[in-house]
């Protein structure tokens, strides 16, 4: 039972970065329909930008205070945003109106471009880094189960961008618009709506998403190198596909429910050498039984 | 190409090859290795593109099939030391191909983006299974298999290969394959089924890429699972993007000219992902039937 919620409780830690992450994807695939295969490596940007602005190498913020942590997780973000809406200017919106194996292929150049740029010697090298500490960490104790802060900073953080998401998504202006061009693009942009612009707003809105999640992850992780969104990013993917990919509930259902499974077999003996193949092994399956995901509807494609 | 002229390279190929192989011994180890390399990229490029380019299933799992034909011919001229070589290429292929109904089955109702990840997982879980199997090595993998691949067998493999996936396109039933590429609703009302065509593809497709793994491991002597990962496909991939999706004289250059390249650039090493990650953006913004294709296909993609 101990063992159970130890488990349960990394699970959910580990799931709501997942979650955050897969969220990213599915926004995107909502509004453009293919994945932004280069999506974990703005993850990866923003652990980085956190890296660099936190108080052993920029001297701004006071360390291991939240008021810095709130203000490095913002401006990571922020910087992400950026490069997010760089990226879909630079490299996905020429392509908008060609086949979908074409933006997909370009997706995949432009993952591979992020990951071996910032691999390089010159630019931040391929060698693991220490993460630094953004807050205080604690561990608390009860009984036999231990709980770090980090992770209910994590599970916090989390659910308040959720409910933030959802509110944007459901109750502004934007966000309707958003929903509009997801749904049938060329009867939004009748109807006024400047489809480049929210295209845009998706992409820096996950990539905002994909940084915090990219700090999180960092914090948990051992340290952090050029190639590390790629694992949280294939799960996170999984996640989103096994929620339904372009449902936002379902994502972060996906990303919780991907999470609590590594960890649970991640403690399981036999299994936790197969740790990597888990999450695909459940991808497999729902597409197999329930292709459209646990949320998603199904849909029959019109000649 | 048509068959009959078809055949008549794949005899002078293999004529080539049996010539190439007999004087091989006096050239620079160095130079026959590069060569053996070329002949498996061939190999592996070529049987991608049955599957990415003529029938359109973007794959990304390639490295996986390699793997499972490396190891599985591997062990056996282990266990076996006796075992005639094309013996191990042909159950590697096999192997190989059996994993390819696996992976291609489950694929089936899978499109576009789904099953690029969905290979690239089965991709990443043939590696998890290699690295945890002791009969395989673990993470070390095997180590000291006899250097059995020589400039002949590659060259034969890879001239059989290019054969076998021409001929198979260009017969009548490989039509199917185009036509799954181009409209998978229409060709299904026509009474072509993609299903089969897909799974046909990936079997042929996976048969050639263990053959070239087998190739793989009898030549660098030594297999292990990291060396197949989710790059290693890219790789592949590249090839295949670059050389032109779906034409087989285009990925034949770019298997060539990419393998060759980075032997050429050994001081930019560090680029090479870079400039690979540049090509194919600037690629299919600038050029997406390929670099070295010299006339648009005919047959209009839909």
């Amino acid at each position: 039972m101990d063992w159970f919620l130890q488990q349960l409780i990394n699970g959910l830690a580990l799931g709501s970065i997942y979650a955050l992450i897969a969220l990213g994807y599915t926004m995107v695939y909502g509004v453009l329909r293919f994945i932004n295969f280069a999506h974990c490596d703005v993850m990866m940007l923003g652990a980085f930008a956190a890296y660099f602005l936190a108080p052993p190498k920029a001297h701004i913020f006071p360390a291991e205070s939240y008021i810095g942590a709130v203000a490095i997780i913002i401006l990571s973000a922020a910087f992400c945003t950026v490069i997010g809406i760089l990226i879909e200017f630079l490299a996905y919106r020429p392509l908008r109106r060609r086949p979908k194996v074409t933006a997909l292929i370009t997706a995949i150049g432009v993952s591979l471009f992020l990951e071996f740029t910032c691999q390089h010697q010159a630019v931040f090298g391929a060698a693991t880094k220490p993460f630094p500490k953004l807050i205080p960490e604690h561990d608390f104790q009860h009984g036999p189960i231990s709980v770090n802060s980090n992770d209910i900073c994590v599970l916090a953080v989390t659910t308040l961008l959720l409910v933030l998401l959802w509110w944007i998504v459901r109750r502004t202006k934007v966000g309707i618009a958003m929903r509009a061009v997801s749904f049938n693009e060329s009867a939004a942009a009748l109807m006024g709506i400047n489809c480049n612009r929210i295209i845009s707003f998706t992409f820096g809105l996950g990539s905002a998403l994909a940084a915090v999640a990219g700090i999180f992850y960092a914090m948990r992780a051992p340290g952090i190198e050029p190639l590390m969104g790629i694992q949280p990013g294939l799960r996170a993917f999984i996640a989103a596909v096994v929620g339904g990919i372009g449902n936002l509930p379902g994502a972060a259902l996906g990303g919780l429910l991907i999470g609590l499974l590594e960890t649970f077999a991640g403690g399981i003996p036999g299994l936790s050498n197969y740790r990597d193949g888990i999450a695909f092994a459940i991808l497999i399956l729902i597409l197999l039984f329930k292709p459209a995901g646990l949320l998603g509807k199904a849909q029959v494609e019109k000649v | 190409m048509m068959p009959a002229p078809a055949r008549r390279w794949l005899f002078a190929a293999l004529a080539a090859a049996l010539v190439v192989s007999w004087f091989s011994a006096s050239f620079n180890r160095y130079y026959l290795g590069v060569a053996i390399d070329v002949g498996i990229n061939i190999i592996l490029a070529v049987s991608l593109n049955l599957i990415n380019g003529h029938t359109g299933q973007f794959s990304l799992g390639h490295a996986g099939f390699m793997a499972v034909g490396g190891f599985i011919a591997a062990k056996l001229t282990l266990l076996t030391t006796l075992a005639f070589f094309p013996v191990s290429l042909l159950v590697g292929g096999i192997v190989a191909a059996l994993a390819g109904i696996i992976v291609g089955v489950p694929c089936l109702r899978l499109r576009g983006d789904y099953l690029a990840i969905v290979t690239l997982g089965f991709g990443e879980i043939i590696r998890v299974i290699f690295q945890n199997s002791q009969a395989f090595g673990a993470a070390t993998g095997l180590t000291g298999i006899p250097e059995r691949t020589t400039i002949f067998w590659t060259f034969g493999a890879a001239a059989v290969t290019v054969y076998v996936v021409t001929s198979l396109v260009n017969s009548t039933y490989g039509r199917g394959f185009v036509c799954v590429r181009d409209d998978e609703v229409a060709a299904s009302a026509i009474g072509v089924s993609p299903t089969r065509y897909k799974v046909t593809a990936f079997v042929v497709g996976a048969f050639f890429a263990g053959v070239g793994g087998a190739l793989y491991a009898h030549h660098k002597t030594v297999m292990q699972p990291d060396g197949f990962n989710f790059l290693r496909s890219i790789d592949i991939v590249v090839m295949v993007i670059l050389g032109g999706m779906g034409r087989t004289a285009g990925v034949i250059v770019a298997a060539i000219v990419l393998t060759l390249l980075p032997e050429f650039l050994r001081e930019f090493a560090s680029y090479r992902m870079i400039l690979y990650a540049l090509l194919i953006i600037g690629l299919m913004l600038a050029r997406p039937e390929g670099l070295f294709v010299l006339k648009k296909r005919k047959t209009a993609g839909a």
